[in-house]
C-alpha cells in the first residue's frame, strides 16, 4: 500500500447466498487506487465490476477481506460523505428544478442557503449547464440530465467520484461529447475517479489505469497502466498507442472468458 | 364539445328508462284509484297520473327536480336556506361530518402507512387488522360506535365523523403504503450515499413520490366518508342530515323526499371527489408527475 492510495482493497470477497447455491460476485480482489487516478473497470456482465464499486460506496457489504476509503472503512467514508456516486440513470426528481436537484444533497448535508447557491452555480458551470438552473428535468435531453446528475455528485466537493456506467444509456455521439467533457472536468478538479463501463474505447480513452475483470468468480484478470498523455483530444483514438492499449484490454477480456466456452 | 354528444345520449337514455319505469311501477295505483272512482283510464291519462302521484313507488324525474328546487332554491329566495326543512341545511350537516371524518381518516391512514413502512413489527402486524376492520359490515358496527361514544359523553358531530373515519382510512393506508414504497432501489441507494437520515429520506423522497397514490386514495376515501356519514345518521334517530331525510322519508312513504336526498348526496359526492381531482391535477402538474 502506497502512501497516497485513496481506495485500497485487499483480498476482497463477496458471496451472495441464493437458492441455487452461493454466487461469488467477488473473489480475492486486491487493488490500490491512487490519488488523482482515473480508473476504469471493464468486463462482461457478472464480473463484479459494479459490485466492487458498490463495496467502495458501502452499498454492499463484503463477506471477506478489507476495503478502506481515504484510510477508513467504507462505512465511515460514506458517513463522512467522502465520495459522489453517479448511477446509470440520472434519477433526477421530477418535482425539483435542475438547481433544486443539485441542491438536494447540499440540503441533506446542512449547507447554508448562500453556500448552496454558490455551489449550484459553480457545478452547473463545471458541467456546462449554466443557465439551466430553473429548468425542470423533463425539459432537458438525456445527455443533459446525466450531466446534471454528475453536477449533483460534484456539488458537495468530495474527492472521489464513483461512476457506474453513467453514459451506458446514451447514444454514441452524446457519449463521445460527454467523455471529452468528463476528462476536462477531471483535469480541472483533480478528483479520483472510479468508472465502470463495458465499452473498450471509453475505458481506454478516459483512464490512467484500466482494470479488466472476469466472471465466475468475479476477479481482476489484468491491470493496464495507460501510456497515453493526460492531454487527450478525441482523435487520439486513431493513434497506434491507443489501439495497442485497446488490443490489450480485448485480450484480457478474451482470456477471462476462454475457460467457460 | 365532442364529448357532449355521448354524455347527453346516455343522460337521455337514463331519463327515458326512468320515465318508462315510473309509468310501469306506478300504474297499479293509478288503476286502483280509477277503479274506485269508477272511471276508465286512457293511455295519456294513465301516463299523466303515474307521473304526478303524491307518494309514487318511483317518482318521475321532474317531480324530484321540483322537490329539490322547493327545498333549495326556493328556500334561498325566502332567506331560509338553513331552516330545518331546507335540503341545503341537511346537506351541510352531512357535509361537515363527512369532512371531519375524511380529515381524521386521512390523518389516521397516513400515520398507519408511515408506521407500516418504517416499522417492521407494524408491517407484520397491522395490515391484517386493517383489512379485518373493513370486512365488518358498517351497518352492524355503526350503532355500537354511537352508543359507546355516547356512553363516554361524546355526542353530536364526532360519533358520525368516527364512522366516516372508519371507512375512509382504509384506502389511504393501502394507497400510501404503496406510495411511500414507490421509490426504487436506486433512489434509496442514492440517499444512502449522501448519508441521509430516515426523516430526510421521508420528507425529500418518499413523501413527494407518494403523491399520485395519495390523491387516488383520497378520492375513494372521500366517497367512502360520505357513505359513512349517511350510514351514521341512519341508526341514531338523527334529526338532521341527508341520512335523516332518507329515514324520515321512508317512515312516511315520502319517496320523492328520499329520491331528492339521494340525488343531493350523489351531487355532493361528485363535487367533493371532483374537487380532489382538480387538486390532483394542479399538484401533480406542478410536481412534473402528471401522467
Amino acid at each position: 500500500m502506497t502512501g497516497n492510495s485513496v481506495i485500497s482493497a485487499e483480498n476482497l470477497s463477496l458471496t451472495f447466498e441464493t437458492n441455487d447455491g452461493p454466487v461469488h460476485a467477488l473473489k480475492d480482489v486486491t487493488l490500490d487506487v491512487r490519488k488523482g487516478d482515473f480508473v476504469s473497470f471493464i468486463g462482461p456482465s457478472g464480473c463484479g465490476k459494479t459490485t466492487f464499486l458498490r463495496c467502495m460506496a458501502d452499498l454492499e457489504h463484503p463477506t471477506g477481506g478489507t476495503i478502506t476509503v481515504n484510510g477508513v472503512s467504507a462505512a465511515e467514508a460514506r458517513m463522512a460523505r467522502a465520495y459522489g456516486y453517479v448511477f446509470q440513470a440520472a434519477g433526477l426528481y421530477p418535482w425539483r428544478t435542475i438547481g433544486g436537484n443539485i441542491r438536494l444533497p447540499l440540503e441533506i448535508m446542512g449547507y447554508g442557503k448562500s453556500e448552496q447557491d454558490r455551489r449550484v452555480k459553480e457545478v452547473l458551470e463545471l458541467v456546462d449547464l449554466a443557465g439551466f438552473e430553473k429548468k425542470y428535468p423533463w425539459q432537458l435531453s438525456g445527455g443533459m440530465q446525466q450531466r446534471a446528475s454528475i453536477a449533483r455528485a460534484l456539488a458537495f466537493d468530495a474527492d472521489i467520484l464513483l461512476m457506474d456506467e453513467p453514459f451506458g444509456a446514451l447514444d454514441e455521439i452524446v457519449r463521445d461529447h460527454l467523455n471529452e467533457q468528463l476528462l476536462q472536468l477531471w483535469d480541472r478538479t483533480e478528483k479520483t475517479i472510479c468508472f465502470v463501463t463495458h465499452s473498450i474505447p471509453e475505458a481506454v480513452y478516459l483512464s490512467t489505469r484500466i482494470v479488466v475483470m472476469s466472471p465466475r468468480p468475479g476477479r481482476i484478470s489484468d491491470v493496464i497502466e495507460s501510456p497515453l498523455p493526460k492531454e487527450r483530444p478525441l482523435d487520439i483514438r486513431d493513434t497506434p498507442e491507443f489501439l495497442e492499449v485497446a488490443h490489450r484490454v480485448r485480450d484480457g477480456l478474451r482470456a477471462g472468458h476462454s475457460y467457460d466456452e | 364539445m365532442r364529448n357532449a354528444v355521448p354524455v347527453l345520449t346516455v343522460v337521455a337514455v337514463i331519463f327515458a328508462l326512468w320515465y318508462g319505469a315510473a309509468v310501469v311501477l306506478n300504474a297499479p295505483w293509478a288503476y286502483d284509484k280509477a277503479k274506485r272512482a269508477d272511471v276508465t283510464l286512457g293511455f295519456s291519462e294513465l301516463v299523466a297520473d303515474t307521473w304526478s302521484q303524491d307518494k309514487p313507488k318511483l317518482p318521475a324525474p321532474h317531480q324530484v327536480a321540483v322537490e329539490i328546487w322547493n327545498t333549495t332554491g326556493e328556500m334561498i329566495k325566502d332567506g331560509r336556506a338553513f331552516s330545518k326543512r331546507s335540503l341545503i341545511y341537511h346537506a351541510w350537516v352531512t357535509f361537515s361530518s363527512t369532512m371531519l371524518g375524511f380529515l381524521l381518516g386521512t390523518g389516521l391512514g397516513i400515520a398507519l402507512a408511515v408506521g407500516i413502512v418504517y416499522n417492521r413489527t407494524m408491517d407484520m402486524s397491522v395490515m391484517p387488522w386493517v383489512i379485518a376492520s373493513q370486512t365488518i359490515p358498517i351497518l352492524a358496527i355503526a350503532p355500537m360506535i354511537i352508543v359507546v361514544l355516547n356512553a363516554v359523553g361524546i355526542s353530536g358531530l364526532l360519533p358520525k365523523a368516527m364512522i366516516s373515519m372508519y371507512l375512509s382510512f382504509f384506502p389511504v393506508v393501502v394507497g400510501m403504503v404503496k406510495g411511500l414504497r414507490s421509490p426504487g432501489p436506486m433512489q434509496l441507494d442514492q440517499m444512502r450515499t449522501w448519508n441521509a437520515s430516515a426523516s430526510q429520506t421521508f420528507w425529500k423522497l418518499r413523501l413527494p413520490s407518494s403523491m399520485p397514490y395519495l390523491f387516488t386514495s383520497l378520492k375513494i376515501a372521500m366517497a367512502a366518508s360520505l357513505v359513512g356519514a349517511i350510514v351514521g345518521e341512519l341508526p341514531t334517530g338523527a334529526v338532521a342530515g341527508l341520512g335523516a331525510r332518507l329515514l324520515t322519508g321512508s317512515y312516511y312513504g315520502q319517496t320523492i323526499q328520499i329520491w331528492s336526498a339521494l340525488i343531493m348526496a350523489a351531487t355532493l359526492a361528485a363535487v367533493l371527489v371532483g374537487l380532489i381531482g382538480l387538486m390532483q391535477r394542479i399538484t401533480l402538474k406542478r410536481m412534473g408527475m402528471a401522467e
